[in-house]
């Protein structure tokens, strides 16, 4: 047993041998290295297997080196620590390269003329044109629809958190993870049967209703996580101020919750604004701008995306459009994302000095 | 304004686990009535029947009279809206509204209430501020949020919130058990000024606490777990801390309790 302990390891029954920091990287780039080689050595032409024998090989290997080196506990430390890696690597690479490839072939033709014109004298097959009429089509169903949609989610969603008990609650809740599973087409059936019924045409408005069918469920379900997080303290000092029920929830339970609130009605209408079936069911597409919801046929940006693709025969100019009205999407939910995160943070609870 | 409470044969139950059985005691007005006893002996349980807060929980329901002066708060056609008005609360741990400054948090019973003049406020908000004594403290960051205050500054933010709407009895539910000593002290010492204007009743497991602040003192206990909670006796605080006439008193007070 030496002395000087700095320098022996095995001095310390507290100090351990520890690999350097950088090795985690090392290890990563031996493996796909290794990875690569192995692929073209056994004629593997899939990028995907090359990148699941890399992430195989970082796993094993970081558990290898580590168990040599720093022994099993550090080990299986490291090989937990490598699993969230891949796992994280995993999820990201198709979001970034989703994203990556939206953008490089959306704005190609996306500039101010595409925003501000419809398709009404384009030919699908040929290239100008824009998505004036789905835009407006969009704002103005989905619009619609959240304000159907999320008042009657919100109202729910205080009914079963604050006066909900006994067995209407249980069954609006049951109703409500039914409806979560709804499928968007059915949905859109659903109202197109009653349309038949009252042999109506295909309007903006119909879109919006099955729009906001499929849009309630979430807004119940992330409203009442969010009131159920207010601490039942605050109801109790309200109530013993002689508060009456209704007002401490208006004043006291929802200015306390109305940031998560926001966020998830923010993200149901982020949901919805991608839906295509029951648009296309109900809303039918037009290449004309139609201002009006409630009568004639609209379009929306699902569906524009999806009528380029479709009926246009392999034209190069509706495939950009289509891009375009893609990256158009993505946009407007993203800014809804940002939007939502701005007021929850600006009505979050304070906690400053 | 500070009223009297004639409780007679209480019994409070949450759902059909009987919670306190029988509790008969009268609390005098502009005095301080401390209430000890062990754990889940339903001191706290008692406390928010005074107020009806009790029926707030799911399943909590009430039998027996409290008479708060000569009016039944369990009569019928009582709103239990107004019995809170006129019964105010304190909680064990502080809870200011967190999305409202100091000011709102004192204006909120009555702004909630929706009965106030817009220039009476500016005047309430002090007022109350000043009979919580956390004027000197916070008066010059009234717009801060309350959630900003030290533990033991919330807990007389939410008393001067409790007294703003100028309630008739103040009732207090542990209200220096989160806090430190010092914190303690100053709150004491408001009880010992408020009860010139409320008749204040404290929950407390404090007993050197009970002795300090309060006229008088009702001791709980529980014949064994899961049975009923019950008052075993209710005297001038110097008698139950010097000469009981309850062996059991005697034996919690002293510490040979169980």
């Amino acid at each position: 047993m030496s002395t000087a302990a700095v320098t022996d390891k095995r001095a310390s029954s507290l100090r351990g041998a520890s690999l350097p920091t950088w090795t985690p990287w090392a290890i990563a780039a031996g493996s796909i290295a290794l990875g690569i080689g192995i692929s073209a050595a056994a004629g593997l032409h899939s990028s995907i297997q090359w990148a699941l024998i890399a992430g195989l090989l970082f796993v094993l290997g970081t558990y290898g080196i580590a168990a040599r080196v720093e022994g099993r506990r550090q080990a299986r430390d490291r090989v937990a620590t490598s699993f969230v890696w891949v796992a994280f690597v995993v999820a990201v690479v198709p979001l970034v390269s989703l994203i990556w490839v939206t953008v490089a072939r959306g704005v190609k033709v996306l500039d101010l003329y595409f925003l501000t014109h419809s398709m009404g004298v384009v030919a699908d097959t040929e290239p100008g044109g824009g998505i004036y009429h789905a835009i407006i089509g969009s704002l103005e169903q989905v619009g619609l629809a959240t304000v159907i949609g999320a008042p009657i989610g919100v109202l729910t969603a205080i009914y079963l958190v604050e006066y909900g008990r006994g067995r209407l609650a249980k069954a609006v809740t049951f109703f409500v993870d039914v409806m979560t599973g709804i499928p968007s087409i059915v949905a859109g059936l659903f109202i197109l049967s009653l349309m038949l019924i009252f042999k109506m045409e295909p309007f903006g408005f119909a879109g919006s209703l099955a729009l906001a069918i499929l849009m309630m469920p979430v807004v119940v379900r992330s409203t009442e996580e969010m009131l159920k997080l207010v601490p039942n303290e605050l109801r109790e000092a309200s109530l013993a101020l002689g508060v009456p029920k209704w007002r401490t929830i208006l004043k006291v339970v929802l200015p306390t919750s109305i940031g998560g609130i926001t966020t998830g009605v923010m993200l149901a209408v982020a949901r919805i604004a991608g839906e295509t079936a029951p648009v296309l069911l109900l809303v039918f597409g037009n290449p004309f701008i139609n201002n009006n919801p409630f009568e004639g046929a609209q379009a929306s940006l699902p569906l524009y995306i999806y009528q380029q693709f479709a009926n246009s025969a392999g034209s190069g100019a509706a495939y950009d459009r289509a891009w375009a009205a893609s990256l158009t999407l993505i946009a407007f939910v993203m800014i809804l994302n940002l939007v939502a995160r701005g007021i929850a943070r600006w009505k979050a609870p304070k906690t400053g000095r | 304004m500070a009223k009297r409470i004639d409780v007679s044969g209480l019994t409070a139950y949450y759902g059909s686990h009987k919670a306190i059985e029988d509790i008969s005691m009268t609390v005098e007005p502009r005095s301080v009535t401390a209430f000890i006893g062990p754990s889940g002996c339903g001191k706290s349980t008692f406390l928010r029947t005074l107020n009806r807060m009790h029926e707030v929980t799911p399943g909590g329901r009430v039998e027996g009279k409290v008479l708060l002066d000569d009016e039944d708060l369990y009569g019928t056609g009582i709103d239990p809206v107004a019995v809170r008005r006129e019964v105010g609360m304190v909680f064990q741990r502080p809870n200011p509204f967190p999305t409202m400054s100091i000011f709102d948090n004192v204006a909120a019973g009555l702004r909630l209430n929706g009965n106030y003049k817009k220039s009476e406020l500016n005047d309430v908000v002090e007022k109350s501020l000043k009979g919580a004594n956390l004027w000197n403290e916070v008066k010059d960051r009234l717009n801060k949020p309350g959630s900003g205050l030290s533990g033991g500054q919330q807990q007389r933010l939410c008393i001067a919130r409790a007294i703003a709407v100028e309630p008739k009895v103040l009732l207090m539910d542990e209200p220096c058990s989160a806090l430190d000593p010092i914190s303690t002290l100053a709150i004491e010492d408001l009880i010992g000024e408020l009860k010139e204007r409320f008749t204040i009743v404290i929950v407390t497991h404090n007993m050197q606490q009970a002795a300090r602040v309060s006229d008088r003192t009702a001791f709980f206990n529980l014949a064994a777990v899961g049975q009923p909670g019950r008052l075993i006796e209710i005297d001038d605080t110097e008698r139950i801390f010097s000469n009981p006439s309850v062996q059991a008193t005697e034996d919690y007070i002293s510490g040979r309790f169980g």
